[in-house]
């Protein structure tokens, strides 16, 4: 009998199942997939290691600062500055028709810049600033209130508030068109006011510290090992089915599959939360035979929209080629440069047009959007075309293959589950279904879910 | 365990929480939250650590003895005087 069972060794998963494990619990962790990560994972072709989600780690903050996530999550799982090696981005923009605002991990060059490009609004950014919920209010104020009205009451130039929007979405919007002006303050905080960095290493780091950690403490970590079913007795979980027909039993139950997901997993039907459609994106990887430097571009993120507005929402087609992220793993300051110049392109994606395509079809299409992605890409970036020696993509499809997040979604559910309960008493939610999104999020999420429910 | 090895077994939980900090110049008297930040969570876990290592309990309400180190040995001293080191 195990004292918990943790579904899922993605990165809340994991990072739950240290903490547990560290104090003495007697835990197991079991994954669907050959492989740890979920959402944030690595895979080799053709002799390349590719990182699958990670662009860049959020809510960075220099060597020695102690408060913040951040700051949090490393005194929490015992991690050293060096463990990781974070190196901060070089400096990212955000590109629209004839507006071009630049950032960094100081927000001075953010407000240098919309007082250069939006003079009258340089207050109002400030006043938006002011008005951002502390991490400490998250998921209290309870008030549901849409970022788009706070905005628009604050800044009155629909541009600027388009262009404050886009980054924020891409790294964080659940649902389509708007978010919760809580999630977006914290996300607003680990972009612009913390930062961006990544370790020289990519995710590969980050996770074998994780996985490693969690064995050291006596931690039992299971691949290949999915769970087909929670058999429920009155109010709580009795044993955990895996796929193979083997049962497993434990005083709790953790899930970071996703709360419908983990719902589905216990047979209760559940209500569609998500009316206005999951967003899924697919991500193209150039390999090129220079770095992005020698090509003029120094750049470590670009998020880019072709109109005034920008539309986060569920495309028709099988790509949205108005808007993207292209991503530098390069352009990062290590104390030694990536041995391969790398591109990455995202874009937003339609699940099911991807889903529904025959195997022949799929490959042609990801070989025909590779084309248009990067395309449409280079109006706002230097064409990096003639330096690509190695392509790949991936699809919402593959996503949801990986994860087992229905429809490929990225930042889960629209409706968050702040408390990590469920209706069973032993049953309990983290992830990004839980309420924090991203790798800093899904790491806090884990910690804060095993503390406040699994360690007392 | 005495003063002293109580001293050093905070010290020793501290670094393992925090490794990145300087615990040199740690002052007995000024509150850990000042010094160093701690949050509640930091302090939940400085008691958990003491519970896993020492077996010591330490009751919920009382958790505002571990403010600073000085308060924090003469609060543990006759609590961990029968521990072995
Ligand atoms: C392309 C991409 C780019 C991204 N870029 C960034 C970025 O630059 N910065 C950033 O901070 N975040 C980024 N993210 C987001 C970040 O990866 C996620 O927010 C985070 O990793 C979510 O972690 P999680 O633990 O909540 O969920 P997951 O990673 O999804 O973990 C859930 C795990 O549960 C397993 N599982 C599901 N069902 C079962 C079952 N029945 N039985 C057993 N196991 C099961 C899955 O296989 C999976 O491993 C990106 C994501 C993607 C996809």
């Amino acid at each position: 009998m195990y004292d918990t069972i943790i579904i899922g060794a993605g990165m809340s998963g994991l990072a739950a199942g240290v903490r547990l494990a560290h104090f003495g619990r007697r835990v197991c962790i079991l994954e669907r997939h050959r492989a740890i990560g979920g959402l944030n994972s690595f895979y080799k072709q053709r002799g390349r290691t590719y990182d699958v989600g990670l662009h860049a780690i959020t809510n960075f903050v220099p060597k020695g600062t102690r408060t913040g996530p951040l700051a949090k999550l490393f005194r929490q799982l015992r991690v050293a500055w060096e463990d990781w090696a974070l190196a901060p981005q070089l400096g990212s923009a955000i590109i629209f028709p004839n507006a071009i605002l630049q950032f960094s991990n100081s927000i001075e060059v953010l407000e240098s810049e919309i007082r250069l490009r939006f003079p009258k609004q340089i207050d109002n950014f400030r006043r938006l600033i002011a008005s951002l919920h502390d991490y400490g209010q998250f998921g209290q104020s309870g008030a549901n209130r849409s970022t788009r009205k706070v905005i628009g009451e604050i800044i009155s130039d629909p541009l600027l508030a388009e262009m404050i929007l886009c980054p924020v979405l891409f790294y964080g919007g659940a649902r389509e068109h708007d978010i919760e002006f809580d999630q977006f303050s914290i996300l607003f905080r680990s972009i612009f006011l913390e930062g961006l960095a990544r370790p020289l290493a990519g995710i590969q780091r980050i996770l074998k510290m994780l996985a490693s950690r969690f064995k050291e403490h006596g931690g039992e970590l299971r691949l290949r090992a999915g769970v087909a079913k929670i058999a429920v007795k009155g109010d709580s979980v009795e044993k955990v089915i895996l796929e193979d027909g083997s049962e497993l039993e434990a005083r709790n139950v953790l899930s970071s599959a996703g709360f419908a997901e983990t719902m589905r997993l216990c047979n209760e039907s559940q209500p569609d939360d998500q009316p206005d459609g999951r967003i899924s994106i697919v991500e193209s990887i150039s390999v090129l035979n220079a770095p992005p430097r020698s090509l003029g571009y120094d750049r470590t993120i670009v998020f880019y929209n072709d109109s005034e507005t920008f539309h986060y929402e569920k495309p028709e087609e099988l790509i949205d080629l108005r808007s993207g992220t292209v991503c530098s793993p390069n352009n990062f300051a290590y104390p030694e440069p990536l041995d391969e110049g790398v591109m990455r392109i995202t874009s937003l994606a339609n699940y099911e047009r991807w889903a529904s395509l025959d195997k022949e079809s799929y490959r042609q299409a990801k070989r025909d959007w590779y084309e248009k992605l990067v395309a449409s890409a280079i109006r706002f970036v230097p064409d990096f075309r003639a330096a690509v020696i190695e392509t790949d993509v991936f699809t919402p499809r593959t996503i949801h293959r990986f994860t087992g997040h229905a429809e490929g979604a990225l930042y889960g559910a629209a409706q968050k589950r702040h408390d990590g309960t469920s209706h069973l008493k032993n049953l309990f939610i983290c992830g990004n279904d839980q309420g924090l999104v991203g790798i800093v999020g899904a790491i806090i999420s884990g910690i804060s879910i095993a503390n406040q429910h699994l360690l007392k | 365990m005495t003063a002293a090895d109580i001293r050093v077994a905070i010290l020793d939980i501290l670094h393992d929480i925090a490794p990145d900090e300087d615990l040199s110049g740690l002052k007995e008297d000024v509150p850990f939250r000042e010094q160093l930040e701690l949050d509640s969570m930091d302090f939940l876990d400085i008691v958990m650590e003491l519970r896993k290592r020492y077996r010591v309990q330490i009751p919920e309400n009382e958790y505002t003895e571990l403010a600073s180190m000085g308060s924090t040995v003469r609060y543990l001293e006759p609590r961990m005087k029968d521990i072995a080191k």
